[in-house]
């Protein structure tokens, strides 16, 4: 394994040159948090104008690196280096004054304000009676702008500029504030080919400039194209790190998931039924198309892709929430068109969403009041409530889940996190469907509620429910699925079973290499 | 919010209703006989039944300014219509006016669900095209006392039992719709669209047509009030009820509806409505301006919301957010 290759020959300006010393570092660096250590003894170098890649699946620990980083986490060991001296980030404040700043995922601008005001938000310059200086801050604005190469005019308001203007303002912005180095978190996740070729050339000129850049990235074709070096973890630890030109696709897919996945999941009966749902030919004018696939009972079948590569969106036409623009759908080999969530419901389809915090309970409505939403038909005779059918079905679903609380009367609001979350699977349960849909159904969740929700799964696909599991995580996707398509760019790349299941295929079919 | 705490706030504000009558009772005892409470409780009729809509409305993240002019105007229809045919019995002009409300209510409801305006804009707007609608059909003139016909203007004036009919309407529309919001789909539709429309949606409720109900309800209620109005004040012209609305939403939040949806009953919105009422009623009896009744008024609905915003906060979220471990 390549570590610590701080003196690997370089073959296109890679790696810092001998002796050079990181512009920033992480030394043996240690984070835990209850119940899990997220990063154990990594290191890490940034270097003037080089790209460094970091590289590894959900979980890896990525989010915790660039937490430290920028002072939100604070490490529980190791060292935080600036110019080889010891610092420590106390606060984000103090991170950004040693010149660190991260452009995230979802950039957090203000849609009402200019682009000036945007880019000088907090550190505005200031002019007589400590005003602010408007002009001079537009010009700064404009002279920034131009030096990215970017043709904005800074007086646009935020909202009126496309997704890749507003990140060519947030790294505008970082640079106004004399940034040193410049970590970015999954830029090209919502560009569009054209963004991506053009923020390319801004990673350029950013390394002309002599900024050292972190770029996190899942796919594999951005990181080797632009990245100087690599920095791949696995599980919160360093298992890999080195010069770009040196290693293959093949060897990096290999440290970032090479583990062993078998052991924590559940043993489950394969006791696989009948088909039940087919899908074929099914499409959206703008995000999926040529969808077609089967699913039995007792089936888990797993839905994987990178973030944005259509698999939610997919689910949600299933749900009808949105409308597809062709396709057929059969359920128990009846055709069936699913216009709205009742229809869904009505026809046996569930969709527990990804977020459960805004889509998932009611917080002010009691738990018997939540389990039975979606079965209000059943519990009602002609439109009047049957309170008595309401506890009962409530009180034998959230039994079954093992939820502890009080009384059922209890509100929501009032549960714990865990528990919120069995209300929220109580109520799809109740609605005795025959496909019930998980997107990310761990996604957030500490590792004994982890296992729980596994257990939980296969006992859903034990009695013979039709599960299908929207999952980024490997080894789960991995140990939970009998069966899984991955999507790529609204598209399925594969369907893969048996032998073929493996970290290397799932991620080179999700990554197109 | 839990049930209980509800309950509590609702008995809370019973409580601050019998320590004002009280208060009220030492310097003018005469306030609390039975028959003057019976006063006070039919004039602040009008204003319970709009709130009962209000309530609502607010219950599903919306807001209704129409119902003041929604009220005027099927006041002055109807009054039109008596004038026209004097004949017409009373059950069909109520049956009119809740009619013409539920339509005004339904303007509402399909500007909100279908062209997915702001709620405050759409009832904004119609207000003032109601108030401008009762200007053309009368031309500006009042329909006065002598014009109306004699049952027209006897009916909520009769007494049955010693009350009313109008306290008696306004007391069953109360049990009417606690049996609604409590014991319905419709009622439960609501509460669910309100305390998170996002899960209403996958739990397969249209969250859009639950509103669309929620201003028919409201609208029905305005224009059953607006016959109950101008028949007991037997006049009906443009600026009837002006400024009304602001009273109702009071009322709501007094009575512990929350304004961000999801929280309040049939109960409290009644509540509010009374302790407005006894504000209203009282204080001149006793000799305070005018002046000081609106100051009162200003204060309670502060009070309230901060004693709402208090409530809400003391209680904490239980639900730590885990430290995110994974990136």
């Amino acid at each position: 394994m390549l570590m610590q290759a701080d003196h690997m020959p370089s073959t296109s300006g890679t790696q810092g040159t001998q002796g050079d010393i990181p512009v920033l570092a992480l030394n043996g660096v240690t984070k835990t948090f209850p119940g899990v250590t997220a990063l154990s003894q990594v290191s890490l170098q940034l270097f003037a104008g080089k790209v460094t890649a970091l590289i590894g699946e959900n979980g890896a620990g990525k989010s915790t690196v660039v937490k430290i980083l920028t002072g939100i986490y604070q490490p529980d060991g190791g060292t935080l280096e600036v110019d080889g001296a010891s610092v420590r980030f106390a606060t984000a404040q103090a991170a950004g004054d040693a010149g660190v700043t991260a452009i995230h995922q979802e950039t957090v601008l203000f849609d009402e304000l200019s682009v000036a005001e945007n880019i000088f938000l907090g550190h505005a310059p200031r002019g007589r009676f400590g005003l602010i200086d408007t002009n001079a801050m537009i010009e700064r604005a404009r002279e920034i702008l131009a030096g990215i190469g970017a043709n904005i005019d800074p007086r646009t308001r935020l909202r009126d500029l496309g997704i890749a203007s507003k990140h060519l303002v947030a790294i505008a912005r970082a640079l106004s504030i004399d940034a040193r180095v410049v970590i970015m978190d999954e830029p090209t996740a919502a560009l569009s080919q054209k963004e991506i070729e053009e923020l390319y050339e801004l990673v350029e000129t950013l390394k002309a400039q002599g900024k050292a850049i972190l770029f996190i990235s899942h796919k594999f074709d951005e990181i080797f194209r632009i990245a100087d070096n690599y920095t791949v973890f696995r599980d919160g630890a360093l298992v890999g790190s080195g010069a770009i030109a040196d290693v293959t696709e093949a060897e990096v897919v290999k440290m970032m998931v090479g583990r062993d996945v078998s052991q924590i999941f559940p043993d489950r009966e394969r006791n696989i039924g009948a088909q039940i749902l087919v899908v074929d030919g099914y499409e959206h004018p703008t995000e999926f198309a040529e969808i077609s696939f089967t699913l039995r009972r007792g089936e888990i079948l797993g839905f994987y892709g990178l973030v944005g590569a259509g698999r939610s969106e997919l689910m949600q036409a299933l749900f009808g929430i949105t409308r597809p623009s062709g396709g057929t759908v059969l359920i128990d080999a009846e055709p069936v068109t699913i216009r709205s969530p009742a229809d869904a419901v009505a026809k046996g389809i569930v969709y527990v969403p990804e977020d459960r915090g805004t889509q998932g309970a009611i917080t002010a409505l009691p738990i018997f009041q939540n389990v039975t939403l979606p079965s209000l038909g059943r519990t009602s005779r002609n439109g009047f409530l049957q309170l008595a059918e309401e506890f009962r079905l409530a009180r034998e679903y959230t039994r079954r889940l093992d939820l502890r609380a009080a009384s059922l009367d209890t509100t929501v609001g009032n549960l714990s996190g865990g528990n919120q979350q069995k209300v929220v699977i109580a109520k799809w349960l109740a609605t005795q469907p025959k496909v019930i849909i998980l997107d990310e159904p761990t996604k957030g969740i500490d590792i004994g509620s982890k296992a729980a929700v596994h257990d939980f799964m296969a006992e859903l696909a034990a009695q013979g429910l039709a599960v299908i599991m929207v999952s980024s995580e490997i080894p789960e996707v991995l140990g939970m699925s009998d069966r899984v398509i991955v999507m790529r760019e609204g598209l399925i790349a594969a369907e893969l079973t048996g032998d073929a299941l493996t970290p290397e295929t799932l991620v080179r079919h999700a990554a197109g290499i | 919010m839990s049930r209980h705490v509800l309950m509590s706030r609702e008995v809370l504000l019973s409580g601050a209703i019998l320590v004002l009558l009280a208060l009220i009772a030492s310097r003018f005892p005469a306030f609390i006989t039975p028959a003057n409470l019976a006063n006070v409780f039919n004039d602040t009729a009008p204003l319970i039944l709009l709130a009962i809509g209000q309530m609502i409305v607010i219950l599903t993240r919306c807001i209704d300014l129409s119902v003041a002019a929604n009220l005027a105007l099927t006041g002055m229809v109807v009054a039109m219509i008596n004038v026209a045919l004097p004949g017409l019995p009373v059950p069909v002009i109520i049956a009119c006016a809740i009619g013409i409300g539920a339509l005004l209510g339904m303007f509402n409801g399909i500007l909100v669900w279908k062209l997915e305006i702001p709620p405050i804009v759409v009832t904004l707007g119609t207000m003032t095209i109601f108030r401008g609608t009762i200007f053309l059909l009368s031309d500006g003139q009042w329909v006065n006392s002598h014009e109306l016909s004699d049952p027209f203007k006897a009916f909520p004036r009769a007494e049955f039992l010693g009350l009313p009919v109008m306290s008696w309407i306004t007391i069953a529309a109360v049990l009417f719709f606690s049996l609604v919001m409590s014991r319905t789909t419709l009622g439960r539709a609501f509460y669910a669209a309100g305390g998170n429309p996002h899960a209403a949606t996958y739990a397969g409720i249209d969250v859009g047509k639950t509103q669309f109900w929620a201003f028919t309800i409201s609208g029905a209620l305005a224009g059953l009030t607006g016959y109950l109005w101008v028949s007991r004040f037997a006049v009906a012209f443009v600026d009837l009820a002006g400024g009304f609305e602001l009273n109702v939403v009071a009322a709501c939040v007094i009575g512990g509806v929350a304004i961000m949806g999801g929280i309040g009953t049939v109960a409290g919105a009644m509540l509010g409505a009374l302790f407005l009422g006894i504000i209203g009623n009282a204080l001149p009896v006793v000799d305070i301006s005018p002046f000081w009744q609106l100051a009162i008024s200003g204060a309670a609905i502060i009070i309230a919301v901060a004693l709402n915003t208090q409530a809400n906060r003391t209680k904490g979220r239980i639900i730590l957010k885990r430290a995110e471990h994974a990136s």
